[in-house]
């Protein structure tokens, strides 16, 4: 797959254009692609399991986000309660220890199926968003989350209600344990990898770049004979494919599913992931991720250092999140963005030094 | 209203058949095939007045949301914090001084001055700027529930109503009558009627000072066109900074009222913010009529939901916001 660097310039882009498609990977992919590769003989299983299996799944769940906020112009609060779908779909079509609900179907069946329904939940979210614009839509999506969250803690035919399912684990395949660390960081690497690579084809596809068209200019889109709805709805399956390829990873690596993993709280820590990272290129959600995880699990260790009780871990995150959305809307990105700006600047003249 | 039932006579109709049912079911005498059918008439009643005395507190809530989105286009999502931070002061003020009518004042000084920062500091710079006013007004809301978290700690407060308020109130409506003969009349708590008859009043002031003073014709002109109206000399800057004042003094005055109804205690802010969306969204957007109808039916649902359908109580507010949205997405009285 040809893979392009976001920063380029044109005149690299010239030169990229006769070589053969591996030299054309830049520099930077086999860097990080190896050191991802080989970080299993390097870190240890709690560093696998927890920070990178984590951050991954994560980063899958608001890569689905900034694919409709940075393409699409939408920003859904839903992509939690979507992700939580398809946790409690492969919890309840599957096997669990609930097995009053569970049906126990082997995963072939059980995984496809979780899915489509999942994907199913998020394109009626977002055949119900698409009504409204711009804020209204984290309104909404806002309050559909908040309705899955009820529903689900008050269900109990269905949702085993409070306490949820345990016991969810990954099967068996090829005779290997996906949820040993080392296994688990693939699995998790490997989905992660394929959901950045689609998004990053999709956004130069045709569908990806109407898709943008319909974000800067709705009507002249329309005028021009696409269908803006459906491009819309259309962009939330796919980001509910691949909230829904998270939450079923999330509810492996827990081995459990519950109202609270798909909270209010938990559907703004996903805006949180997105935003910190930026929204303008699909490696942001991960960059926020690593960031949220690392936070999460050493803030409590950095605050009582400080003297302070590890109590305050929100107020970090809160605090973080609020410097960096108050000084740099684009995130971890549109910082970095602006340092090469500052960089590349004539120092007499104040312009851009891209290009002669 | 005749303007309406001229447009709708379907609808006129069906409206007019409900209310003269539901005027039926609170003075009648329930036969007993309808208490067998669905409970006893205290029950019922019990849920009408809670349902629209919840009403009354949400309309507080969404009333201060609905007119600083409607005017300045500024989408506070940390509503619900200034919320929060109204019931506390509330508290505060009420024990320190023993006096629980100064919980008010204090309680819509303090927030409102926290709103006016608000605007200051975080508004004024990201005009017309929806989505970093959210992201911004989330950060806020996470900073500021861990704050308070930190100062108050994670007990319930309740704001005790003075002696001259507590205690049930004798109501002239009848539940039941007794074997003997005697009727039964319903007893009510006495702080929510007086609280209910107190957001009736800021509601009707309200209106009163949008449509009928110079000040509200300046707001109003705000709400239709902004650039029109400072381009024609106006101060608008000014008209905002009061407007964003005043709607967050009203969510701290609801603090208080939500901590004398219920308590005051981590949570409840994002539960009244996700409350004053759901009543915006179906009352319509910037409409105070819209924020008084949407903020009934949400308290309605929600009281007679949790009697009749106590497992899928809460669900039901959200339908009915869902139900709304794909009929009619500008909300009930919202101007398309």
């Amino acid at each position: 797959m040809a893979v392009v660097d976001p920063f380029e310039t044109r005149a690299d882009a010239a030169a990229r254009e006769d070589r053969s498609w591996l030299e054309r990977i830049p520099a930077a992919y086999w860097v990080v692609g190896l050191v991802l590769l080989i970080m299993p003989a390097i870190a240890g299983d709690f560093v696998l399991f927890q920070i990178f299996g984590w951050t991954f799944i994560l980063g899958l769940i608001a890569l689905g986000l900034m694919f409709l906020g940075g393409y699409g112009g939408m920003v859904s609060l839903a992509q939690m309660s979507i992700a939580g779908m398809g946790g409690y779909m492969v919890a309840i079509f599957g096997v669990s220890a609930i097995d009053t609900i569970s049906l126990g179907w082997p995963w072939y069946i059980a995984v496809p199926i979780s899915l489509i329904i999942a994907m199913i939940f998020g394109t009626l979210t977002g055949w119900l968003a698409v009504r409204t614009e711009g804020i209204y839509t984290i309104m909404i999506t806002l309050a559909i989350a908040a309705a899955f969250f009820y529903f689900t803690r008050q269900n109990y035919v269905i949702f085993n209600g409070f306490s949820g399912f345990n016991g969810v684990l990954p099967p068996m395949l090829f005779g290997v344990d996906w949820r040993g660390p080392a296994a688990f960081y693939y699995l998790t690497l490997f989905w992660a990898a394929l959901g950045y690579f689609v998004v990053l084809y999709i956004s130069r596809a045709p569908f990806g770049l109407a898709l943008q068209g319909v974000r800067d200019n709705p009507r002249r889109m329309s005028a021009l004979g696409f269908n803006v709805t459906a491009h819309r709805v259309a962009a939330y399956t796919f980001a509910s494919l691949l909230a829904a390829i998270g939450g079923i990873l999330l509810t492996w690596q827990s081995a459990q599913i519950s109202p609270g993993t798909a909270a209010i709280g938990a559907a703004i820590d996903i805006l949180v992931i997105a935003v910190i990272g930026g929204l303008r290129h699909p490696v942001g959600p991960f960059i926020g991720a690593l960031i949220y995880v690392i936070l999460k699990t050493y803030a409590i260790d950095a605050l009582v250092a400080m003297g302070l009780s590890g109590e305050r871990f929100q107020l970090l995150v809160g605090v973080t999140f609020l410097i960096i959305v108050f000084w740099s809307p684009d995130g971890i990105l549109g910082l970095w963005d602006k340092f090469r700006e500052s960089r590349n600047r004539d120092p007499l003249t104040g312009r851009g030094g891209e290009g002669p | 209203m005749t303007d309406f039932a001229r447009r709708h006579p379907y609808w006129a109709a069906i409206i007019a058949v409900l209310a003269a049912v539901l005027l039926w079911m609170i003075f009648a005498l329930w036969p007993a095939w309808l208490v067998d059918l669905i409970g006893r008439k205290k029950i019922f009643l019990n849920a009408l007045f809670n349902g629209i005395t919840l009403g009354g507190l949400y309309f507080l809530v969404a009333s201060g949301f609905t007119l600083i989105f409607g005017l300045m286009r500024n989408v506070n999502l940390a509503h619900g914090s200034l919320y929060l931070l109204g019931g506390y002061i509330g508290y505060g003020v009420a024990e320190a001084t023993g006096y629980w009518l100064l919980a008010f004042p204090a309680a819509f000084i303090v927030v409102g001055a926290a709103g006016v920062a608000l605007q200051l500091v975080v508004f004024r710079r990201m005009e017309g700027q929806d989505l970093r006013q959210t992201l911004v007004t989330i950060g806020i809301s996470i900073v500021a529930a861990d704050l308070m978290l930190w100062g108050w700690g994670g007990d319930f407060y309740n704001i005790s109503a003075p002696s001259w308020l507590s205690g049930p109130m004798e109501t002239i409506l009848v539940t039941t009558q007794k074997r003997s003969g005697d009727l039964v009349y319903l007893k009510y708590p006495l702080v929510r009627v007086v609280i209910f008859l107190a957001a009736v009043a800021i509601g009707i002031g309200m209106w009163l000072l949008l449509n009928r003073t110079k000040i509200g014709m300046l707001i109003r002109a705000g709400v239709d066109d902004r650039d029109m109206l400072s381009a024609s000399g106006a101060r608008i800057q000014l008209v905002f900074l009061g407007v964003f004042a005043f709607g967050a003094g009203l969510a701290g005055v609801a603090g208080v009222v939500g901590g004398t109804f219920q308590s005051i205690a981590p949570g409840e802010d994002i539960r009244f913010l996700l409350a004053s969306l759901v009543v915006v969204i179906v009352g319509g957007m910037g409409s105070i009529p819209g924020a008084a109808l949407g903020a009934l039916l949400i308290g309605l649902a929600e009281q007679f939901g949790s009697v009749y359908m106590p497992t899928y109580a809460v669900v039901l507010t959200f339908l009915i916001m869902v139900g709304v949205l794909a009929f009619r997405p500008q909300g009930l009285m919202g101007r398309a």
